[in-house]
């Protein structure tokens, strides 16, 4: 597998508008004529439909929802960053940059990244000028708080309610462009094959959901925009749908996949409650702003929240982290409230929980002000927990989150698959081994509003103009391999259901590949998977036919792809033997259990090519060279 | 907790659906809605029956997906909380459950309590944007908007176009939803060159798709997940009846 | 004209004419209102209110033809509409619990049909004089005592009482509504806008109440 990253030459700042110079166009005139797939349209899949059909091309976009707008970028909750510096508090595109990479803890690609900052501008202006209803001042200008990672104010938010805002206008300008006839968008339509025809992407096979029809699509470029893989863990704040499927597809297809060990852990969520429970629900890390984090000091600790006294509370982030404090990036966020749960001071019946405390803030700020900011999220914990956060400090503790990981791209979001472009979290390119609060929105809209339709029409001014055949025998092959697999679930009629297998899967990644790993751990867990999907295969149960509305048959496929893909997580955990972001190896930690980076082993992306089902996937590098942030030791103390 | 579930089951689109009842025998007060009906359709499973089919996604009151009418409100008795949110809590021990899907002639029933929503998705495509292509917008701040507007879009945008309010009215009217798209994009500036148009054409393609009129009872403002206001519907009409008599919009 | 076709065919523009058409017979229910409870002043006073409206027929005219026309779209259009909303939802709930739905907003077709009937009969009691020999003896100004003899029979009476209770309760919802309809609404006077229409609705149904009672108590005599 070759790597080539096709970073563009010169100063890091002028590397992108150089490129899109340097990029070949598409005549106006000749858009119409090339067809664009777009799978998924979340914030990345609908802001690249829209924009590319704005552009003249001839789009067709896919999602597995009722309506493009559910996809799950409308969960996002507490905002998106941009460098505006419109608090004049020293901000600026070189910033943003800086914090990016090192938030990822140096395993991002630096000119993805400043690509990513220098673009983020933009995309509060389209916003706005979409009607996105962003919190503002009195004096009528845009309003910014702070976030996790950072000590300037540069998110812009819209309530507790961003992603559901950014994702509605984009939603809406491709819903314009479905009523100008210039999409044709397929709802309640999954893709379940990548067609590689001659050597690039030219296609997708896809099952109605509604239905059960299987079509065939071709396309000059196929852009996947499919979002994270959380859910591999089972419990995740994922939404149920949120599966991996297109991108290991793609992957076995011949797609790299790039670093798929790392995963974001958020460590404001609701904790578990019980064996039945189906998702996590994040709390916004806008919290973090008002809230303070803390456990009991003494192991065991039983007494009420209010009946601790401040003596005996240890605001550890505070503690640990003085200069960041409860606004310490996320992984190191999580890391800390599990320590302190190891160490027996965990809170609830659980014991998996820490305080996340607004008593403080009440009384400085007043019971007002601390509803205007987060009234809702109050009331989302109230509702779910049946406690009054308002009266007694909110349990939470980390749960999966977002996946840093993903198909390897190169610097034109191509994958290794000539013509297959990836979009937004489905990527693998601006984060690193960690994800800054508020970044994944602009990461998404900047993908899908201004990276991909400059660099898509580099790829396709090269190619022919002629409409691609939907009855090769590479589709025809596609076609075949998709409905032979619901069949196979079908006809298996075994004892067990498609969610008890994807919860004894999620156990066992949750266990061996989750906030800390080791090297024991994740050999157990590679040998557990197979034998876990081999029984999978023989074992499975699902109902029905696969002619018809079948959300069973639907997780199968799911599932049995979360099956192969978690252990190849796993391989890729055991295979860094290092500490960054959120990957934590219990192996490599600092003498105080702060992660210990290995710059000079492992200072790359690690991008897993398919050898076959059952041969070792090969790994590969893409060597990371830092110019302009210098490689140091993250410290936020 | 011990529940007895009447559920509306229907195979498909065609097929002639009924009511059916289900006992749960072991609900915990602390799970969700939906996933009280996630224990039960993993009986059904493994007892080799047909799971209830019902759409739900996020699972945390944000994506609109998830849509049944419980015990005759839809969403069930919460205010302001979507099916997804509810939780046992809210229901006692040998409570009868009747859950049905949206029921309106422009959603079609596409299996049990699933419906067809695209009509919808075809009413904001009829207006429900802002004509702006992407790049080449002015700086974000050149447009300062009064907070108490912002503040106000921001309460229409809040929809999660889920249908509820449709689900609610006893004429199956969409007007609380449309209303609230007209009404968030009316009350900034960069939805007013649009503004016209947008009222008539979206309100035509509601009355196109079939949904009843309002008769102001506001029985969709109430079961609204977001609590978006009726207000927004006054809102609507005055644009609508004004772009009517008073524009130049033919 | 076809903008204005299509306004009038939307839903929007039907209830319109609805809430317009029906604003406009509240403005006669009050003149009539007004006029009736003359019968506390005196016999004279009441004839003369009589003898006056038909000094000047050609306004006379215009005026009832105005509120035929006015009660024939209000009608019109609510089932034109009505019909729409029936179709709206072939399959109905097996279950369903209203949560804000006043008893007013829920029998606003009842109540209207009811008062059709009811206005009909009305015409043929004291307009047209068909139903009652003795009234039919009566001058046309003797309103008075078509009053009193009108409103002798506890029977008639408590048909108009019952008419006169389900009209206020029509208005109760139908002002309100009137000003969601038009789009006249500001959150400052929204909460006025909504106690308008049960209060007018009271008063004006007290108010043709206390007639039939004042005659039946012996308040009103001849």
């Amino acid at each position: 597998m070759k790597l080539d990253a096709k970073i563009p030459s010169g100063p890091i700042e002028e590397k992108w508008n150089n490129h899109k110079f340097d990029l070949k166009l598409v005549n106006p005139a000749n858009k119409r004529k090339y067809d664009v797939i777009v799978v998924g349209s979340g914030l990345a899949g609908a802001s690249a439909a829209a924009t590319l059909a704005e552009l003249g091309y001839n789009v067709s976009c896919f999602c597995f929802q009722d309506s493009p707008r559910r996809a799950h970028s409308i969960a996002a909750q507490g905002g998106i960053n941009a460098a505006k510096n419109y608090q004049g508090d020293g901000d600026s595109v070189h910033r943003l940059f800086y914090d990016t990479v090192k938030g990822g803890d140096f395993r991002s690609r630096e000119a993805n990244v400043h690509r990513l900052a220098e673009v983020s501008v933009n995309i509060i202006d389209q916003c706005v000028a979409q009607g996105v209803p962003f919190a503002r001042e009195y004096g009528g200008l845009l309003d910014n708080r702070s976030f996790g990672g950072a000590q300037v104010s540069r998110t812009f938010y819209a309530k507790g309610q961003t992603g559901q805002q950014l994702l509605i206008g984009a939603y809406q300008a491709l819903e314009r462009q479905i009523g100008l006839g210039r999409v044709k968008m397929y709802t309640r339509a999954e893709m379940l094959e990548l067609v590689v025809d001659n050597g690039r992407a030219a296609g997708i096979i896809v099952r109605d959901l509604a239905t059960g029809e299987i079509t065939r699509h071709a396309g000059h470029a196929v852009l996947m925009a499919t979002g994270g893989y959380g859910n591999v863990f089972y419990l995740s704040t994922n939404a149920k749908g949120s599966n991996v499927t297109a991108a290991y597809r793609a992957y076995k297809k011949g797609a790299g996949f790039a670093n798929p060990c790392f995963t974001q852990i958020h460590p404001t969520c609701i904790p578990v409650s019980g064996d039945y429970q189906s998702k996590l629900t994040l709390m916004s890390e806008s919290l973090r702003n008002d809230g303070r984090v803390w456990a009991p000091k003494n192991k065991g600790d039983k007494r009420a929240p209010s009946q601790i006294p401040d003596a005996e509370r240890d605001y550890y982030l505070e503690r640990k982290y003085p200069s960041y404090g409860n606004l310490a990036p996320r992984d190191i966020a999580s890391r800390a409230a599990k320590e302190a749960c190891d160490d027996g001071r965990g809170v609830g019946d659980t014991g998996l929980g820490v305080y996340l405390d607004f008593r403080d803030s009440i009384k400085r700020l007043g019971k007002h002000t601390i509803q205007e900011r987060y009234g809702n999220l109050f009331h989302m914990y109230q509702k779910i927990t049946a406690e009054n956060p308002y009266e007694m400090p909110m349990r939470i503790f980390p749960a999966v989150h977002y996946t840093m990981g993903g198909l390897w791209v190169d610097y034109n979001l191509m994958s290794t698959i000539p013509g297959l472009f990836v979009l937004g979290e489905a990527n693998f390119s601006d984060h690193g081994a960690n994800r800054l609060g508020a970044s994944a929105l602009m990461q998404g809209l900047a993908d899908g509003y201004f990276v991909v339709p400059s660099t898509l029409s580099g790829y396709l001014a090269d190619l022919p103009r002629t409409s691609i055949a939907t009855d090769t025998s590479e589709f025809k092959k596609a076609e075949t391999e998709a409905t032979d697999r619901l069949n196979q679930f079908i006809n298996i009629k075994g004892k067990k259901t498609v969610d008890t297998f994807h919860r004894e899967l999620g156990k066992i990644i949750w266990d061996r590949c989750g906030m800390a790993r080791n090297k024991a751990g994740l050999e157990k867990a590679i040998s557990q998977i197979p034998a876990l999907r081999e029984e999978f295969w023989k074992n499975l149960k699902i109902n029905g036919t696969g002619s018809e509305l079948n959300q069973e048959l639907e997780r199968a496929g799911r599932v049995a792809d979360f099956m192969e893909f978690g252990e190849l997580m796993c391989r890729d955990a055991l295979a860094r033997e290092e500490s960054c972001g959120g990957h934590f190896r219990e192996e490599h930690q600092t003498e105080d259990g702060e992660a210990k980076r290995d710059d000079e082993n492992f200072a790359h992306a690690a991008v897993w090519e398919y050898k076959g089902d059952t041969a070792i996937p090969a790994r590969h590098k893409e060597q990371l060279e830092f110019e302009n942030v210098k490689l140091a030791t993250r410290s936020y103390k | 907790m011990k529940l007895k579930l009447h559920v509306w089951r229907q195979k498909s689109p065609k097929a002639q659906g009924k009511m059916t009842s289900y006992d749960v025998k072991q609900a915990s007060p602390d799970m969700s809605f939906l996933e009280m009906l996630d224990v039960l359709n993993e009986d059904l499973a493994q007892k080799g029956e047909d799971p209830i089919a019902f759409d739900h996604d996020c699972r945390e009151g944000i994506c609109g997906s998830c849509s049944m009418v419980i015990n005759g409100q839809p969403h069930g008795p919460e205010q302001g909380t979507t099916a997804c949110q509810l939780h046992m809590r809210k229901f006692k021990d040998g409570d009868d459950i009747f859950i049905e899907p949206w029921r309106a002639k422009a959603f079609p029933v596409l299996k049990d309590l699933i419906v067809d929503r695209g009509a919808f998705d075809r009413i904001i495509q009829a207006g429900g944007f802002v004509s702006v292509n992407t790049g080449g917008a002015q700086d974000a701040n050149c447009i300062p908007i009064p907070k108490h507007n912002a503040d106000l879009a921001m309460d229409a945008a809040a929809c999660i176009g889920c249908g509820a309010c449709v689900a609610a009215c006893k004429n199956s009217s969409a007007m609380l939803f449309v209303s609230a798209k007209v009404s968030h994009l009316a009350l900034l500036p960069q939805g007013q060159p649009e503004k016209t148009r947008r009222v008539l054409n979206m309100v035509n393609q509601m009355d196109k798709e079939g949904f009843g009129n309002c008769t102001n009872q506001y029985e969709c403002e109430a079961a609204c997940p977001k609590e978006i206001s009726a207000n927004f519907i006054a809102k609507m009409n005055r644009e609508y009846l004004g772009a009517s008599f008073f524009s130049q919009e033919e | 004209m076809s903008w204005f076709k299509r306004t009038l065919n939307s839903s929007i523009g039907g209830k319109l004419i609805v809430a317009v058409t029906g604003l406009g017979l509240v403005g006669f229910i009050i003149a009539h209102l007004s006029g009736n409870l003359l019968i506390f002043v005196g016999r004279e006073a009441l004839a003369e209110y009589a003898e006056g409206l038909r000094k000047f027929p050609a306004i006379l005219w215009a005026l009832r033809i105005g509120l035929v026309g006015m009660a024939v779209a209000h009608i019109g259009f609510t089932i034109k509409l009505n019909l729409a909303n029936k179709a709206a939802r072939p399959v109905g709930y097996a279950k369903k619990t209203y949560r804000r739905a006043t008893l007013a907003s829920r029998t606003m077709v009842l109540s209207g049909l009811t008062l059709l009937a009811y206005i009909v009969y009305h015409l043929l009691h004291f307009t047209w004089r068909t139903t009652d020999a003795e009234i039919a003896a009566l001058g046309p100004y003797e309103v008075y005592d078509m009053l009193i003899i009108g409103f002798s029979s506890p029977a008639i009476s408590a048909f108009y009482i019952i008419a006169t209770v389900l009209l206020g309760m029509h208005l109760s919802h139908g002002i309100s509504s009137v000003f969601q309809t038009l789009g006249i609404n500001n959150p400052k006077y929204n909460k006025l806008f909504r106690c308008l229409g049960p209060a007018l609705g009271t008063v004006l149904a007290l108010g043709f109440i206390t007639i039939p009672v004042a005659v039946m108590t012996g308040f009103v005599t001849r």
